[in-house]
């Protein structure tokens, strides 16, 4: 057998959120990348955030392409319907299962290789269209399925395993996505859940295109010295931005940021960002800051993390394409179907 | 000087410069022949480009009811310099010839009849913006033609009012300009034709419309929700008319909110994504294209296959390959749509012969396609999808209701012991599918593209995925019976020669055979409209000696598929091909078969085959 199921079992007092949920009925099968992988720590924050937001995993729907990252939807969320479509076309997927049902939560998880090579004209598209989607991207540099080839994230300079150097400059996604008009785009670690499961949260809340570009070491091709994207690497030159707190509808915001670096963004749905600025110069609802700043860190070899910029203004895909609040599959034949008195107008005006 | 004369039957054809506008004028033409009660068939043979190239309006009126392309031209409008010794060439003997007199020239035919009019002359004359001046010089003709084949002259100013409703102050103009002809050839041209129309009620419950239209229409019939689509001559008019309908008919009139979705999207792969994605979570869902574009969806249909999920294709054929001709017409996409897709796929394909079954395999195509959960591809082409036909009124059941197709509520799963998303529950391979958000507990599952059980887990087991694959062949095998069955023209096996055609071949078709059987060859024909084949179309096969198959596509396409899918002795078929981007005429089907059975030599192999 190809997958492995979780034993059922577990301890019979942990905790339960608001759906009287524990953090196990989020889970999946037992992941079957190798052992080590950033991946499974991301799938780790995504249990995390949604019992954390008291999330029914059946109106969440969970899309992929294709590659390691691609194979991780498969670990978290067991009650929420997965699609693990085609290499680098997953966008248009959820696309168009957003059309057929916008009020499902769309979870896309994708990698360096699925979003950045085969599949970026979808990515920016996607974006461009402000697609009601949390877009995760599990960014390792590499193509580990096929055993350690460069992708297009990968930095000039970084070598693989082999010891070959890449001689092309990185595709920054972020940048890309703040450029495009995504509304939500932040940048992470996998290392780092204090700080990817708010930014997880913060993006499941926010109506419209959402990406979290997720640095997450390939242990198995891209974890060794002269990598760009190995742990060690990335732990040393990860500057962050901002750090943030979800505060959902009605609850007080209680943190412990500094006066004077707090921001409080409000969601489309009442709900408040809070986030603390790191850095004085940092504006996260400044676009042409947010890529100044991402240019900047490149060139000084940094790797800025935290929440990069949010426009909660955006409208989505749905309200854009001015889609009636019911979702589309919803409506009865009746509703759709206009009936021979309308088709015997037609015919009218065709004779 | 012979003048060729004829009532109601003829063929006229307009030599234009795209973009001069005259693609209106010629339309309206065409149906002002259309409401004088005769057929009409209306062929518009344009360039790959906007302004400036030769273009041609070709009009057939036969009140016979013979509606394909036909060879030879009996009256000429020529308007372009660029082509005149070409369509010059083209007109029969005896025929006319109108030009712009404007410009006195030679044309070295002493046997067909020059009329002349000064269309920039008079144009030039009564209008003062140059803009208006050329585009009126196409109503001026119209005008003239009006009173040299007895067209109701009220007809065409009926028809400028309709066209101008709303913009009132453009109708005197267009209708002084019609005028202006029809009293140009009043005074000079009396007696100058002899090709005439004269009224009848032969349109009487027909519509003049083209295949593109009606299946915009018939997706917005058959609950379409969502078209995701990216553009591409000759199928761009079927997403845009499904947009117009949805416009007229699913804007929720209380909150002005659509029941639809309609995305232009970045290109073929993320169109069909997106229907796929759509019809996945149960909105009907599809996407509109030519060869082309088929080509790259293969991938995303192999999935929709595998993964079994509902999703309509249409393919509105042009002549391939490559990009070859965007704006001409064939059948050449019959195996890349069959068998799209890596690894062991078929698909069903509804082939409709005109704008009517456009309409009802557009609406039924989606019924097909959620009750097998596999891809359905509507063959359509670029003379069906673009040229207006003579067809019978659009009709609807109102009695009818989608079928759905296997798909579990809530209470069906809340009363179900075990569900397996691909467990051959019935035995006719087509198993239950559910919903994203149906049930907080139950029935979720992954899709996926790779090797999957009965429960949609990832298996690498050989044995699990080959019995996963003969479910799904199992289930197309079945399919046949949910298709469009073929339509037969004979009188119970008169012949033991047989005809097979399909698509837009049908309008050349009745004359072809009528053409036949005066000729002493009588043969029995059958249309093929669907894909997998009916057992009446083996049999059919089984029943005649020797098969004529009539395609347009190099390669004897249909031969091909009839042959890998059947147990046929392959000599029994012999092809009639034309692949020339022109719609095929009855002409060429006679002339090419009579010529097969008029060979001695053919009776012989005939006599050994039996």
């Amino acid at each position: 057998m190809t997958y492995i199921v979780k034993p059922v079992n577990h301890h019979p007092n942990l905790e339960k959120n608001s759906l009287g949920l524990t953090r196990r009925d989020y889970e999946g099968t037992i992941s079957t990348l190798c052992a080590g992988c950033g991946h499974d720590s991301i799938s780790a924050a995504v249990i995390e955030a949604c019992y954390d937001l008291s999330l029914a995993s059946d109106q969440i729907a969970k899309l992929s392409g294709i590659g390691c990252s691609s194979k991780s939807p498969s670990y978290f969320l067991n009650q929420a319907h997965g699609f693990n479509s085609v290499h680098g076309r997953m966008p248009s997927v959820a696309t168009g299962a957003n059309l057929g049902n916008q009020d499902l939560l769309y979870l896309g998880v994708s990698g360096d290789g699925d979003t950045a090579g085969i599949g970026i004209g979808q990515f920016m598209h996607a974006a461009r269209r402000q697609l009601n989607i949390t877009y995760i991207v599990e960014n390792n540099g590499t193509y580990g399925l096929t055993k350690g080839q460069f992708s297009a994230t990968n930095d000039q300079g970084s070598k693989s395993k082999y010891g070959e150097e890449n001689v092309l400059a990185p595709i920054d996604l972020a940048a890309m996505a703040i450029q495009l008009g995504a509304g939500f785009v932040g940048r992470s670690f996998s290392g780092d859940k204090d700080q990817l499961v708010p930014l997880l949260k913060a993006a499941m809340k926010f109506k419209g295109f959402s990406l979290i570009d997720i640095i997450s070491p390939c242990v198995t091709f891209n974890n060794h010295a002269g990598s760009t994207k190995s742990y060690d690497h990335i732990r040393e030159h990860n500057e962050s931005v901002s750090s943030l707190d979800f505060v959902p509808i009605g609850q007080e915001i209680k943190t412990s940021y500094k006066e004077g670096s707090k921001v409080d963004v409000p969601l489309h749905d009442g709900a408040i960002l809070t986030l603390e600025k790191l850095s004085k110069k940092y504006d996260p609802l400044d676009k042409g800051l947010a890529v100044q700043s991402l240019n900047e860190a490149e060139k000084n070899g940094k790797v800025l993390t935290g929440l990069l910029y949010i426009n909660p203004e955006v409208k989505d895909h749905a309200e854009i394409l001015n889609i009636a609040d019911t979702p589309l599959n919803q409506f009865s034949d009746q509703e759709l179907c206009p009936g021979s008195d309308k088709l015997n107008k037609v015919n009218s005006s065709l004779n | 000087m012979s003048k060729l004369a004829s009532i109601n039957e003829f063929v006229i054809k307009f030599a234009n410069v795209n973009g001069s506008g005259s693609a209106s004028a010629n339309q309206m033409f065409a149906k002002g022949i259309f409401r004088s009660g005769i057929p009409v068939s209306p062929k518009n043979i344009f360039p790959s480009n906007i302004q400036g190239l030769p273009t041609w309006f070709e009009i057939r009126a036969s009140e016979k009811g013979y509606l394909g392309r036909k060879a030879g031209i009996d009256f000429m409008v020529a308007m372009n310099p660029q082509s005149y010794a070409q369509d010059v060439a083209e007109i029969n003997s005896g025929g006319y010839l109108l030009y712009d007199s404007s410009w006195k020239r030679e044309f070295h035919r002493d046997d067909i009849n020059i009329i002349e009019v000064p269309l920039t002359s008079l144009c030039v004359d009564e209008f003062k913006n140059p803009k208006t001046r050329l585009l009126f010089k196409n109503l001026v003709y119209v005008g003239a033609l009006s009173y040299l084949m007895s067209i109701d002259k009220d007809i065409f100013i009926g028809l400028i009012e309709e066209q101008f409703k709303g913009k009132e102050k453009l109708i005197a103009p267009n209708v002084q300009a019609l005028e202006m002809g029809f009293n140009y050839a009043k005074k000079h041209l009396v007696g100058a034709c002899d090709i005439r129309v004269n009224q009848k009620n032969l349109t009487d419950g027909m519509i003049l419309t083209n295949g593109n239209n009606a299946g915009g229409l018939g997706c917005v019939y058959g609950g379409a929700t969502v078209c995701a689509w990216y553009p591409i001559t000759p199928s761009t008019s079927l997403a845009e008319s499904y947009k117009k309908y949805c416009d007229q008919f699913r804007v929720d009139e209380k909150t002005g909110k659509n029941k639809f979705a309609f995305v232009q999207a970045e290109d073929e792969l993320a169109s069909i994504g997106m229907a796929i994605g759509a019809n996945w979570n149960g909105a009907r869902a599809f996407t509109a294209t030519s060869g082309p574009g088929i080509s790259l969806m293969t991938e995303f249909v192999g999935l929709a296959y595998f993964a079994e999920i509902p999703v309509v294709i249409f393919n509105i054929q042009r002549g391939g390959p490559s990009t070859g001709m965007p704006t001409r017409t064939q059948q050449s996409d019959i195996l890349s749509c069959a068998y799209a897709s890596h690894g062991d796929t078929k698909h069903v394909m509804l082939i409709p012969s005109d704008p009517k079954e456009c309409f009802e395999f557009a609406a039924g195509s989606f019924d097909i396609s959620d009750r097998l959960q596999t891809p359905v591809f509507v063959l359509s082409d670029l003379d069906i999808g673009m040229n207006d036909w003579t067809c019978p009124e659009f009709k609807w059941d109102d009695a009818k209701k989608f079928d759905r197709g296997k798909v579990l509520s809530k209470d069906d799963l809340d009363n179900m012991e075990s569900w397996g998303r691909y467990l051959d529950v019935d035995g006719d391979g087509i198993p239950f599918r559910t919903l994203p958000g149906t049930h907080p507990e139950k029935g979720a599952y992954f899709t996926r593209g790779s090797s999957h059980d009965e429960y949609a887990r990832y298996v690498e087991d050989g044995e699990v995925n080959a019995r996963n694959l003969s479910r799904i062949l199992k289930k197309f095998e079945g399919a046949d019976k949910f298709l469009p069955k073929p339509i037969f023209k004979q009188e119970t096996n008169a012949s033991s020669r047989g005809l097979i055609y399909f698509g837009s071949t049908e309008a050349a078709m009745q004359e072809s055979l009528d053409q036949l059987s005066a000729s002493g060859f009588p043969i029995d024909a059958m249309r093929i409209r669907s894909f997998p084949f009916s057992t009446e179309v083996w049999d059919f096969i089984e029943q005649h000696e020797s098969i004529f198959l009539v395609e347009q596509n190099r390669d004897a396409q249909m031969k091909t598929l009839l042959l890998s899918e059947g147990k046929i002795n392959p000599e029994k078929f012999i092809s009639v091909l034309c692949f020339d981007g022109a719609p095929i005429t009855a002409d060429f089907i006679s002339e090419s078969i009579i010529e097969i059975l008029s060979d001695k030599n053919f009776s012989k192999t005939a006599e050994e085959i039996k």
